[in-house]
This record gives C-alpha cells, sequence and structure tokens, in this order.
C-alpha cells in the first residue's frame, strides 16, 4: 500500500510543481499544497485512470488531504479486489 | 489520409482532452501540426504532450481576446504557406450556471458561455479564411445537449445550439471557397471540461446501458471521425453534425 501513496504522491508534485517533501498525509490539497479547483479536478481524472476506478463528486468533496485520497483509494481498491 | 496538410487544433488541456485525441491522430495520418493553449496554467502540459509527437508549433490563445486571435494567425502564416484544416475543441461556462437550475442563469454567466463557447469559432474561423487558399476544413465540437434537454447541461446546451447554427451558417458561405464545416457531436466522455457538468458520470453509465453499442465513446474514436472529416474522403460533406456517440442519439429510450 506503500505504493499507494508514492503514485499519488507524483501525480500531485506533477500537477503542482510541490516539492516532494510537502505532501505529507496531513497536508491538505487547497490550503497546504495550494492547488484549485481545476487542479482537483486534473488530480482526480489522474487518480481515476492510475487506479482504474471512478471518483464520484460526492466522494471528491470529501478529500481534503492527501491522507483522505490515499485511504480513499486503498479502500476502494480493495473493494475492487473483493477483500 | 493526411499527408501534407497543415492543420491547427484549438483546445488541448491535457491528455484527457479531445482535441489532444484529434492531435494524435492527425499526426498518425501524416498530418502536419499547429497546438493551441488557452494560458500558462496549460503550457507545460501542452508543451510536453506537443513534444511527444514532434509538433513545434505551440501558440498561447486565450480566445476572449481579440488580439491573441490574430497573434496565432499571424505565427501560423509565417511558418505556414497555407491552411488547410482548423479544429475548434473549445468550451466553458461558469460553474455557477451549471450548477443552479438552467431556470437562474445571469446575463453574465450567459454572455460568457456565450463568447467562450460559439463566437470563439466564428472569430477563428474568420480569420482562418484567409490562409485556407486551397480550400479547407473546419471542425468544431458539440454535443446532443443541443437537441434534447440534459439535466445539468443547462446553458452550455443553448450554447451548442447557436454552434450548430453557425456550422450550417458558415458552411454556406465558405462553400464557394471550398472550404468545408461540420461538427462532430461526441457522446458523454471523461474530459476536465465534462467533468465541470454535474452528473457526467452518470450521463456515461446511462449510455452504456442505453446506446445500440452498449458502451460509451472513447477520445480516439473521435480522433478518427476528425481525421475523417479534415481529409478529401469526406469532399461531399458540409455542414453536417456527425454524432460519434456509439448510435445513442438515436435511441428515444
Ligand atoms: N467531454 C465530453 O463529454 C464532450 C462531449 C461532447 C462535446 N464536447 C466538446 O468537446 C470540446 C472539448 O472539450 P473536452 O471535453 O475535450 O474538454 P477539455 O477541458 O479537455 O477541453 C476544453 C478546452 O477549452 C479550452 N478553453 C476554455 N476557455 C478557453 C479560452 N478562453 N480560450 C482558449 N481556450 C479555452 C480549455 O483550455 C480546454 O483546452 C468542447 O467544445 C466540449 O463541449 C465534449
Amino acid at each position: 500500500m506503500a505504493d499507494v501513496m508514492e503514485k499519488i504522491r507524483d501525480i500531485i508534485v506533477d500537477r503542482l510543481k510541490v516539492d516532494p517533501s510537502e505532501v505529507t498525509p496531513d497536508a491538505s490539497f487547497v490550503e497546504d499544497l495550494r492547488a484549485d479547483s481545476l487542479d482537483v479536478v486534473e488530480m482526480v481524472m489522474r487518480l481515476e485512470e492510475t487506479f482504474d476506478i471512478t471518483i464520484p463528486d460526492d466522494d471528491v468533496e470529501k478529500l481534503r488531504t492527501v491522507g483522505d485520497a490515499v485511504a480513499y483509494v486503498e479502500r476502494r481498491l480493495k473493494e475492487k479486489a473483493g477483500v | 489520409m493526411l499527408q501534407g496538410k497543415k492543420i491547427a487544433v484549438f483546445g488541448v488541456a491535457n491528455e484527457f482532452s479531445i482535441a489532444w485525441a484529434i492531435a494524435k491522430a492527425i499526426h498518425e495520418h501524416g498530418g502536419e501540426l499547429a497546438l493551441t493553449y488557452q494560458n500558462e496554467r496549460f503550457e507545460d502540459t501542452v508543451r510536453r504532450l506537443a513534444q511527444s509527437i514532434n509538433v513545434e508549433m505551440v501558440l498561447a490563445c486565450d480566445v476572449s481576446q481579440d488580439d491573441q486571435i490574430t497573434g496565432v494567425f499571424e505565427r501560423l502564416s509565417q511558418n505556414w504557406d497555407r491552411l488547410d484544416g482548423l479544429v475548434h475543441s473549445i468550451a466553458f461556462a461558469p460553474a455557477t450556471a451549471l450548477r443552479n437550475p438552467f431556470l437562474q442563469t445571469t446575463r453574465e454567466d450567459f454572455l460568457v458561455a456565450h463568447d467562450i463557447s460559439v463566437f470563439s469559432f466564428l472569430a477563428l474561423t474568420r480569420a482562418a479564411v484567409p490562409l485556407m487558399q486551397s480550400g479547407g476544413s473546419v471542425i468544431t465540437l458539440t454535443y446532443l445537449g443541443s437537441q434534447r434537454a440534459i439535466p445539468g447541461y443547462n446553458v452550455m446546451g443553448v450554447c451548442k445550439a447557436a454552434l450548430e447554427a453557425c456550422v450550417r451558417y458558415l458552411a454556406a458561405e465558405l462553400g464557394d471557397k471550398n472550404i468545408r464545416v461540420n461538427a462532430l457531436s461526441p457522446g458523454p466522455i471523461r474530459t476536465l471540461a465534462a467533468r465541470g457538468v454535474p452528473g457526467v458520470l452518470q450521463m456515461i453509465e446511462i449510455m452504456k446501458e442505453r446506446a445500440p453499442l452498449k458502451r460509451s465513446t472513447r477520445q480516439e474514436e473521435v480522433g478518427n471521425a476528425a481525421v475523417f472529416l479534415l481529409s478529401d474522403y469526406a469532399s461531399s460533406i458540409t455542414g453536417e453534425i456527425l454524432y460519434v456517440d456509439c448510435g445513442y442519439q438515436a435511441m428515444g429510450m
């Protein structure tokens, strides 16, 4: 599952041009990492593509921090695998 | 299919953009390309994508600015002796206009949406015509929401109806210059713009269930249809709205 964090970090660093060290679990996308609403949508789409999942708008609203996104993706991957 | 043709594509934002799928398809079929991007926010991504298919002409063009439109076509005329194709894959509506009921659309949101999504097509075509000395093919992107009420699509549906009317009027006026004007009308596809329309994921699910082909449309399929319209194989096709939607528009339920 460390793998999930790594992939998510790559997506964030690529889009937001932040230093990888800033991408900690409790960093918030909007306040700490300075993402605007287009950035959020773009990162969500990359998450969907990378992990082959669909993230409904209602769920997107709940992903405030990097940790939220990691936990969410891990949960969705488990569901997909039927665990 | 497009060997020797020079084509400008407006509307690449990222790797999910329909315009990017069109650009890739043009490249695969031997066409020569120029790409534009809206502003610095998109510049890095678009340059990186352009590089991956060896496109050197990458120009900034915010279509709400007349001088930027003029500037882009000046650059094109400096680099190319003529233009054979123009792809307009641009639309925008303020989030408020898409989230609130259509009845509540403000004058300002209505005008912005029409400026960026409709007038820009007229403006780009007008700027392109002088360069299309040996005829040409102009394409825009529309959606079924122009003909049917699709909840959540709101003012954008009104824009697309106007855009489709532009296709017909421009086709009528430009025919004697052998310039063809058409629109592609894809089914819902996951892109940056589409994610701004509430309920688009649901629209995709409904499409998979009800479209004759029982699936949703892929970007690449829109790219292929664009290549056809840009090519001489479509030499008798103008003023047309071509659905690329797995047949969804044919269904009543
Ligand atoms: N995705 C779909 O489901 C779908 C279906 C039918 C039609 N379309 C149409 O396809 C076209 C392309 O959209 P997309 O889905 O590829 O999304 P997209 O977000 O990738 O493309 C929209 C483009 O419009 C550009 N744009 C917005 N405002 C601009 C401005 N002021 N100046 C210059 N460019 C500006 C953006 O930079 C972006 O490149 C749009 O006309 C859209 O309405 C999309």
